[in-house]
């Protein structure tokens, strides 16, 4: 093994561990400045100029708050589920790639921890195992409102799962692929997926909003029905696990829409501005794009949850196995359909 | 049976038909009501900093008025604790000497006079009651504090400050 490589994909990783962490703390501060903002207020501005520094106060409340283990908790597991809730967040970006290989005196270096081939199923099981955090901290709280929250979060994931996994077959149709970096770079300049398989993206959409459990689809931590649902038992950092793991799978959700649908790192004249910028500067403005791209989203998913009513729970099923499981049935048939006529006239 | 009131409302029960059933048209439409405001100024004031304008009869923190010479007007005839309807006024009166004719305007001033602003309903009726013209609800609002007994205003902080010396 040589070691460049080594310590050439550790860098890589540490960057991109400290870049989705502060992206999900500045996204508690951006998810009450928006909602402030959406709602004709200011939001939090005493920390620090316009409130800049809320996340740390934030967290550092957080942290010397009192921690509470119910005795009646199955402890272990107890401990468990928050730490499984971030991990499964965290690692879901290894496969991304953030932009295109970049040229460091004369090196290339890939902008990706690891171009695994089957990249797009890798993603699609860690956000899958991302209910078993809630599931088990809500079943080892030992408490009823705690337990039925983590009931109805992992049928949720189930059935909006198939959605997205039907959703993404059409997509592959399309790709013929599962790695992601070839899936960007079949998007480069303006050729993005959404053109093709505008259908497969609002599914997709639909269904990452529910896989992050957010609104509409916060069903799993609805106050007035469960008391907050599986972090009711939860205090102090371990709360703030969960709470920080949501909007790290904020941030991986739109990154895999960014990446999938909306053509990564790609933006139409890139080749102009690679011809410009050279070799070091053209990837890392690639990434900035992708970056801008990820903040609409989150953005995006900000003011979505500002704007309608959490689903009631039959509504919720309604939407996904009628609705959203028909049409996206239906895409595959069509994009099919298509493709073959293409193909052979 | 005639209904007490005429209104009268129809509900029929239809089902929702497809484009409802996708709830996009109504997301799509409370998307644009919610991000048009997201453009509007907002209408917080930022209270310490910036404090909104007080009407003109608005009621603060009482005042002791000064005459023009600087000496307090206050007699401490006791019609203000008199008409007070929350009993939070008191005093305790003393005859002026005749080194003090500088400070106190008239023969008997108030040694001691106290507000306490817990019991206080800035009714206004003291500086309806005062003969003298001495006691006016014109200051800002009253502070917060931790203890009761820090709530008790004496004369320390209810008498204006005296008259600069030119």
């Amino acid at each position: 093994m040589d070691t460049n490589f080594v310590i050439e994909k550790f860098i890589l990783v540490t960057v991109i561990f400290a870049i989705s962490l502060v992206i999900a703390m500045y996204s508690t501060y951006a998810e009450r400045k928006v909602a402030a903002f959406l709602q004709d207020r200011l939001g939090p501005d005493r920390a620090g100029p316009f409130g800049i520094l809320q996340p740390l106060a934030d967290g550092v409340k957080m942290f010397m708050k009192e921690e509470i283990i119910p005795s009646s908790s199955n402890k272990w597991l107890f401990l468990v589920g928050p730490g499984l809730a971030m991990l499964c967040a965290c690692i879901g970006t290894a496969v991304i790639p953030w932009g295109q290989d970049i040229t460091i005196n004369g090196k290339v270096m890939p902008l990706q921890v690891t171009d695994i081939n089957v990249g797009l199923l890798y993603i699609f099981g860690v956000v899958s195992l991302g209910v078993y955090g809630i599931m088990i901290g809500g079943w080892a709280s030992n408490n009823k409102f705690s337990l039925l929250s983590a009931i109805r979060a992992a049928s949720q994931n189930i059935s909006y799962e198939i959605a997205m996994g039907l959703s993404i077959i059409a997509l592959l149709l399309v790709t013929n692929t599962l790695s992601l970096k070839s899936i960007v770079e079949q998007q480069s300049s303006w050729h993005w997926n959404v053109i093709y398989q505008p259908l497969g993206f609002l599914i997709f959409m639909v269904c990452s909003f529910a896989e992050t459990n957010r609104a509409p689809f916060d069903l799993p931590e609805c106050e007035a029905e469960l008391n907050g649902g599986y972090h009711m038992e939860y205090s102090s950092m371990k709360l703030g696990f969960y709470l920080f793991a949501e909007y790290i799978n904020m941030f991986v959700s739109s990154t895999v829409m960014a990446t999938l649908y909306f053509g990564g790192y790609n933006y139409p004249g890139m080749d102009y501005m690679a011809t410009i910028l050279g070799p070091f500067w053209a990837p890392l403005f690639g990434s900035f794009i992708f970056f801008m791209k990820i903040f609409a989203f989150i953005f995006f998913f900000m003011w979505v949850r500002w704007t309608i009513p959490r689903f009631r729970y039959d509504q919720l099923m309604n939407l996904g196995w009628k609705v959203l499981i028909p049409l996206a049935i239906a895409n595959i048939v069509i994009t099919g359909i298509v493709i073959a006529l293409v193909n052979n006239f | 049976m005639e209904s007490l009131s005429n209104k009268k409302k129809v509900l029929e029960q239809k089902s929702l038909n497809l484009a409802e059933r996708m709830y996009l048209p109504v997301i799509a439409k409370g998307l644009a009501t919610t991000i048009s405001h997201f453009f509007k100024k907002s209408a917080t004031i930022k209270y310490p900093e910036q404090e909104r304008e007080f009407s003109l009869n608005w009621r603060g923190m009482h005042s002791l008025k000064r005459d023009e010479e600087g000496r307090e007007r206050c007699t401490a005839c006791g019609l203000c604790a008199l008409s007070c309807p929350a009993e939070a006024i008191t005093m305790i009166a003393a005859e002026r000497k005749n080194d003090e004719k500088h400070l106190y305007r008239e023969e008997k001033y108030a040694v001691v006079y106290e507000i306490n602003m817990l019991r206080c309903i800035f009714c206004g009726l003291c500086e309806e009651a005062c003969p003298k013209e001495a006691i006016y609800l014109d200051g800002p609002i009253v502070p917060a504090d931790y203890l009761r007994k820090n709530f008790i205003y004496g004369k320390d902080k209810l008498v204006e400050a005296p008259l600069e010396v030119k």
